[in-house]
């Protein structure tokens, strides 16, 4: 299969960005996106030209680091991670637009490549749990019913890779930031820091510059791991819990990059 | 509460409750726009007695007008609080992505993504609304402090202003579409299992309040509402009279 790429191409993150056009030809239908990618870099490296910065880690779907705008769409058309976009899934002779994840909080660092810290800087303000170390606790000895676990369960899916905030015509984080406090507020090991997670991550996610949420509903429906907009009304929820609760020490926001 | 405004989440917490005070108004104000259905009546239609009651209600122990005046300070500063919320919420996720935003929306409703148009295009109709049936400002067809049902009859006599009323309700439906359910979101009342009730009966209030709103200037410019008499409709006839 032959495809014409627009691909955005940024040498840094001060530098202005524009898309490049490159062609692909004789590519296997089977082949993945990314290596489709590989391809195209392999030419690029025998032509002694810069080749396409891009990151991807497992390809298999489970780790969330591959991050691509693919014709309009944040991982892509198909609603699964970019790595597990396949060429058969365009026409013969097709012109792909790739571009990076675009919201403000994302700066581009080089060309596909975007800096997504400011959602591990989200988790370090309240995406954690305390726990004693020492000796492996009994099986069984913190019991948790089967609908709890599932629930949290479907928030725990999240592999953090953004798409979310990417689709978003706001820029909001809120259902990434939802999946992980639905997922340890649920749950008995979540419950020392309930009070205070979802105040500390918002007041984060707002330090980042990320919007609010207006209920459209974009982020839920790019999201590979189907997270559900459910989420965002428990954080809602739990971020009032923690307003009303005894109020901790106050703990201001970390700087941005 | 100061605190609660600082947030993105805090401040839609805001909009969300103080927009729940304009729909529960809403209500109230479209069932009570339904006793001008009980047509001109003979001597005193229906619906300036409601009114006349509205203005009284609570008296001797409160002051006439009293509710009334409560009733509006709590509706506008409800609506200020609305606007501001809104507008600094809007200016916050612009500045989160970049201007030109390639990304394809692929599933948001038009309603949705009509929220600030038409808000803005209600505030509009509020103002002009107010001017025309409160303060008979917007005096084109006769207007008679009192005489309601007068006035509604003459003013939708007009099909430019039965026009106006049927858009701004429509636009009013298409608001509450997406915020009735949202609200149950933003408020954290959602429940997984009751969501697709939620969206529903969001749906159903919307239509009931359009059905509502709608059929007051529907009713009178088709001629089911008949002619008042009275005294009402003296006085407009007077006045008619005397501007010819
Ligand atoms: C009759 C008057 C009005 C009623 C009953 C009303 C009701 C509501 C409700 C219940 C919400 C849902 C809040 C939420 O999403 O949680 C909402 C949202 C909204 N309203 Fe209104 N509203 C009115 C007037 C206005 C006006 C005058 C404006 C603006 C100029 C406006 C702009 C908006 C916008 C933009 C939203 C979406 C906010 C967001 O998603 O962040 N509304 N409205
Ligand atoms: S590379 Fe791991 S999810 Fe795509």
């Amino acid at each position: 299969m032959n495809f014409t790429l627009e691909i955005w191409r940024q040498f840094d993150r001060e530098a202005g960005g524009e898309f490049e056009t490159h062609k692909v030809t004789g590519i296997d239908p089977e082949s993945s996106f990314l290596e489709m990618l590989d391809l195209l870099n392999a030419k690029l490296g025998r032509e002694r030209k810069r080749q396409v910065a891009f990151e991807s880690d497992c390809r298999e779907g489970i780790c969330g680091t591959c991050s691509l705008v693919i014709d309009g769409y944040p991982q892509g058309p198909k609603q699964v991670t970019a790595c597990q976009i396949y060429m058969r899934d365009f026409v013969d002779g097709a012109t792909i637009k790739v571009e990076p994840f675009r919201n403000n909080s994302f700066p581009v660092v080089r060309d596909l490549v975007v800096d997504r810290s400011a959602l591990d800087r989200v988790i370090q303000a309240g995406g954690y749990i305390s726990t004693t170390t020492g000796p492996q606790p009994d099986p069984n000895s913190m019991p948790i019913s089967p609908a709890v676990q599932k629930e949290a369960f479907d928030a725990a899916i999240c592999i953090g890779c953004g798409a979310c905030v990417a689709a978003c015509p706001n820029g909001s984080a809120m259902l990434f930031t939802g999946a992980k406090v639905k997922h340890l507020n649920l749950l008995p090991q979540g419950q020392p820091e309930r009070e205070t997670r979802a105040v500390n991550m918002v007041e984060q996610m707002d330090a980042e510059g990320f919007g609010g949420c207006t209920n459209y509903g974009e982020c839920a429906r790019v999201c590979p791991q189907e997270i559900s907009l459910d989420v965002i009304g428990m954080l809602n929820r739990e971020y009032r819990r923690g307003q009303l609760a005894e109020k901790p020490a106050d703990r201001a926001p970390m700087t941005t990059q | 509460m100061v605190d609660l405004w600082k947030t993105t989440i805090g401040k839609k917490t805001f909009v969300a409750v103080s927009g729940s005070i304009l729909v529960a108004y809403l209500v109230l104000h479209m069932a009570g726009n339904l006793w001008s259905l009980a047509g001109p009546g003979s001597g005193e239609p229906q619906i300036d007695v409601y009114a006349e009651w509205l203005r009284t209600f609570g008296g001797p122990l409160i002051p006439e007008d009293g509710i009334l005046w409560a009733v509006r300070l709590i509706l506008l500063t409800a609506l200020i609080v609305h606007v501001v919320g809104v507008v600094q919420l809007k200016q916050r996720n612009r500045a989160a992505r970049p201007q030109a935003f390639p990304a394809r929306r692929i599933g948001r409703s038009w309603e949705s993504r009509l929220m600030m148009v038409s808000g803005t295009a209600i505030l509009a109709f509020l103002i002009f609304h107010i001017l025309q049936f409160t303060t008979l400002t917007i005096d084109v067809t006769p207007l008679t402090k009192g005489a309601i049902y007068a006035n509604l009859y003459n003013a939708f006599q007009e099909w430019y202003f039965v026009l106006i009323y049927l858009v701004a309700v429509v636009l009013v439906g298409a608001h509450l579409r997406h915020a009735l359910w949202s609200l149950f979101q933003t408020l954290g009342l959602d429940n997984p299992e009751r969501n697709r009730q939620i969206r529903t009966g969001a749906s159903v209030l919307t239509v009931i309040l359009v059905a509502g709103f709608a059929s007051v200037p529907i009713l009178f410019y088709s001629g089911a509402l008949g002619a008042p008499d009275g005294e009402g409709a003296q006085v407009a006839m007077t006045k008619e009279a005397g501007r010819s």
